[in-house]
């Protein structure tokens, strides 16, 4: 194989797992919340949420990206801290896990006009670049992770 | 619970966080900025170079240092150099480039009576090269045009800019303020919700500007190389994961006229050195 043909093949191949890694929330099928009064009382996904996937997803660029707006104390070994939004530190004492899962989902039903994107939405959205069409920023299941590393803010 | 969770108590309940930083535009700034006229949608009209560190502003100051002086350079020479089949160069005729163009790049993009709606710099450039030297059109981006555009646009270096947004430009400066405002992509945001709302605000690593465009065609380290409005647009647009419009496109003249309203006065800065 030619050298040119090695390349081709690892870029197909790198081409592929960036799909697989950037599709993971459209492999699933979307659930709507059930909204009541500002809140989504019932968990999105089957199984809990995990704080340390939370964690993860918070800090990642490419995910939830929350450091982007907003300061959380507990990641200080992370680098520019957002100043957007207000701190996430003690959110878990201001708002309950439902309102927070609202909040997530789908900021603008309980902040008016607010900067912050809806985590998961697909409807309503304008111009959506093909790559993200019909996905969600995040999965039901990463939803449930990020409320479990909000908690223990 | 049927209250509606206030944005109020969410920053008084924020602690940590300086309430003054929060959600709101700097209100006290110590940046220079020049007042806007009456009823103009900012309080204050900022350059990007107020909102870069003094390396970057630096960088700019020197035009021996500037990188973006590479392309007003070969501008330079492009502008005497013979193309086309009516064996003309630029200077055939508008002669000296420092008299010729003294103010023209402060007043793009601008009315064009032959296409009825605004043209930008760049697309004026092309029109003087197929009507008038009967050359090709320069591909947009393209070296050739990203120079020129360089050079005439550093010819008016200190010029406030002055875009003309009533008469016939006023329907185009409407659909422009539509699109400043209009929320696009998976992120859904407006280039109001960070640029007018949120500028002086750091999010994560990037220090929000008021995205004016007084600096274009604008030298970025992050290209390695100067680069027009358009593509500035374009990735903006890429960024809160949204189709953007194509350079050259109707949406995005009518963005660039309204944005130039929006940084009435400003002076140019081209070549300007930005993050």
């Amino acid at each position: 194989m030619k050298g040119f043909d090695v390349l081709k093949l690892a870029l197909v191949a790198t081409g592929l797992a960036a799909v697989f890694i950037s599709g993971a929330s459209a492999a699933e099928t979307y659930n709507a919340p059930n909204i009541v009064e500002n809140t989504i009382p019932k968990p999105l996904a089957k199984d809990a949420g995990n704080a340390e996937n939370g964690r993860k997803i918070v800090i990642n660029r490419k995910q939830g990206n929350c450091l982007a707006c907003h300061a959380i104390s507990s990641l200080d070994n992370q680098p520019f801290h957002g100043e957007v939004g207000p701190s996430l530190d003690g959110v878990a004492e201001r708002y309950s896990d439902a309102e927070m899962r609202l909040i997530v989902v789908d900021p603008k039903q309980v902040f008016d006009g607010t900067i912050m994107p809806a985590f998961y939405k697909k409807e309503g959205l304008v111009r959506v670049n093909k790559k993200f069409k019909d996905k969600t920023i995040l999965s039901a299941q990463q939803i449930e992770d990020v409320i479990a590393f909000l908690k223990a803010q | 619970m049927g209250r509606k969770v206030s944005l109020i108590s969410t920053v008084l309940g924020a602690g940590l966080l300086a309430l003054s930083t929060y959600g709101t535009a700097m209100a006290d700034s110590t940046l220079k900025s020049i007042a806007p006229p009456a009823n103009h949608p900012l309080s204050e009209i900022i350059s990007g170079y107020e909102f870069r560190a003094s390396e970057t502003q630096d960088l700019q100051d020197d035009d021996f240092e500037n990188p973006g002086y590479i392309w007003v350079d070969k501008g330079e020479d492009l502008w005497s150099e013979v193309d086309g089949a009516a064996g003309k160069s630029c200077a055939s005729c508008h002669e000296d480039a420092s008299e010729s163009m003294k103010t023209a790049g402060a007043e793009f993009p601008k009315w064009s009576e032959k296409l009825q709606k605004p043209i930008n710099l760049e697309q004026k450039i092309n029109d003087c090269r197929t009507e008038n030297m009967k050359a090709d059109k320069w591909k947009w981006e393209s070296e050739q045009l990203l120079s020129m555009t360089s050079f005439v646009r550093s010819q008016s270096r200190g010029e406030p800019v002055n875009v003309q947004v009533d008469g016939p430009m006023a329907p185009f400066f409407e659909k422009g303020k539509d699109l400043y405002y209009q929320r696009v992509g998976q992120l859904d945001l407006a280039c109001s919700n960070c640029h007018e709302d949120n500028y002086g605000n750091q999010i994560r690593s990037d220090l929000l500007s008021q995205g004016q465009t007084n600096g274009f065609p604008t030298y970025r380290l992050k290209w390695q190389k100067v680069g027009s409005t358009h593509r500035r647009f374009k990735g903006c647009m890429k960024n809160v994961r949204a189709t953007p419009y194509k350079v050259g496109s109707d949406e995005f003249v009518n963005l660039e006229l309204y944005l130039g309203y929006r940084g009435k006065g400003l002076p140019i800065e081209s070549p300007a050195v930005r993050n």
